[in-house]
């Protein structure tokens, strides 16, 4: 059973009806019990990163996402839910992150913000964690396009983290990965093919 | 490098695909959750669905094909046409749509943008603009030329506003627009290419995505939209659903200029 956390404004019937089409069974809850109960968690994000965090810390969530993190089982941040992991995020200062992860989450400077759009991901072969290698055909991460919609990123403080890049006016990290967090900048619930069969590697892992 | 959008328009009335030309006439072209599969595999990068139900089942027709689409079909998709509330965009987004687009209640409730950008964000806010040049236009502000300027249409281009079509762009981003879908009323139907002048116009001022339409005739049409018109997709209804062009053909020409495009196998 995949977990994903409901706080009250992700996206979670897209994440949902992606999981169905591939088979994978999941709840939506936000209840600390099934989620520390579930195999793997997906935190999926839309808002913004002071909602997001209010509305986790209002549940009591942010420990019980940090608990089962720990407890090993398989996590996967979408758009917010991946800025959830840093510290702190431009677009909300002052409210602190779950702070998983060394780093700050900035605005675009340049282009046209919000990006919206199809853009490539080029997986970096780093990440400590599967899909490491990316000649390695089960790799989490291959090359193809995804569907962003942010106007912010990630910035992590350890480079080695980050699983692949996206270019918008300059590289970003759109995932990092590391043990059994991983997290992506796109929406792999509205990327085609490519983002079910990412979804379907990671699920499936 | 963020690619350009191709986006197919799906005009829908009581659950069916309809395709309307200059606003009228309509003729019934195909089941929306069938099409909507075909586009996606033919390499649509986001669909539009324009309900332009008028009966009193309007909104409940529109949220199970919603939902329907949104078990089916993984790429965004927008769905416009007589949405008027928070709570009408709230039914939408919840069934799996990941945008509204919204046009006459914008007009007439423009605090209706900033009330649904704030709730659901701008990304989720699309305004849509029906722009109809004006035949005389007054000089522009140096006075040594005639600047081309465009009036913005609502109830499917039967009203006039008054609004200027780039103003009107201007201020839907300052309400929390999160992108212009922007349509020529001149070129809607005659498959002439778009305009690529009221494109450029909006596009240089404001700094949200602009989804250019009404006009498409050919392949590179598209092209001119993006390296021309400076937009960031642009849509077409009737082109794609009769099967008059591919969206792949499109994507190659557009590709072939230099354009960057997502290209599906």
């Amino acid at each position: 059973m995949i977990a994903i956390v409901d706080y009250g404004a992700g996206n979670i019937a897209s994440v949902r009806n992606a999981l169905q089409k591939l088979g994978f069974e999941s709840n939506a809850t936000c209840d600390p019990e099934e989620i520390l109960a579930a195999d793997r968690v997906i935190l999926p994000g839309v808002g913004s990163f002071g909602f997001l965090m209010q509305s986790l810390r209002k549940k009591g969530l942010d420990k019980t996402i940090v608990q089962s993190i720990n407890q090993g089982a398989p996590f996967l941040g979408i758009c917010l839910g991946m800025q959830a992991l840093f510290e702190e995020s431009e677009e909300s200062p002052g409210v602190v992150g779950l702070g998983v992860f060394n780093g700050k989450v900035v605005r675009f400077r340049k282009g046209k913000v919000p990006q919206i759009g199809w853009n490539e991901v080029v997986p970096s072969g780093k990440g400590s964690g599967k899909g490491r290698n990316k000649d390695d055909a089960n790799t989490l991460f291959n090359n193809g396009f995804a569907y962003f919609v942010n106007s912010f990123y990630c910035t992590p403080a350890d480079s080695s983290i980050v699983a692949a890049k996206t270019d918008y006016y300059g590289d970003f990290a759109c995932a990092v990965q590391k043990g059994n967090i991983t997290a992506v900048q796109f929406h792999p619930e509205k990327s085609g093919d490519w983002g079910l069969a990412f979804l379907k590697r990671w699920a499936g892992c | 490098m963020l690619t350009k959008r191709i986006i197919p328009c799906l005009d829908v009335k009581d659950g069916s695909v309809v395709k309307g030309t200059n606003f009228v006439n309509l003729q019934y072209a195909g089941d929306p959750v069938g099409l909507a599969k075909r586009y996606n595999q033919e390499g649509a990068d986001e669909l539009v669905f324009l309900d332009i139900t008028a009966s009193v089942e309007k909104r409940k027709t529109i949220v199970s094909l919603v939902r329907k689409v949104a078990a089916e079909v993984f790429i965004p998709f927008t769905v416009g046409g007589g949405i008027n509330s928070v709570e009408e965009i709230q039914e939408i987004l919840a069934a799996g749509a990941d945008k509204v687009s919204l046009n006459t209640a914008a007009v007439r409730n423009p605090a209706l943008i900033a009330e649904a950008s704030k709730r659901f964000g701008s990304q989720a806010v699309v305004v849509a603009i029906d722009a109809k040049r004006k035949p005389v236009c007054a000089a522009d502000t140096t006075g040594t030329a005639e600047a081309a300027c465009w009036e913005v249409f609502v109830n499917g281009g039967r009203t006039p506003t008054g609004l200027d079509a780039v103003e009107w762009a201007r201020k839907a981003e300052n309400l929390g627009a999160g992108e212009i879908l922007l349509t020529s009323m001149d070129c809607d139907g005659t498959k002439n290419g778009f305009d690529l002048e009221l494109c450029k116009a909006v596009s240089c001022a404001v700094n949200i995505p602009i989804i250019a339409s009404g006009g498409a005739g050919k392949a590179s049409d598209f092209a001119d939209a993006f390296s021309k018109g400076g937009a960031d997709a642009a849509l077409a209804a009737s082109l794609f659903h009769y099967q008059e062009l591919a969206i792949s053909e499109v994507k190659e020409c557009c590709a072939e200029q230099g354009i960057p495009m997502r290209c599906v196998q």
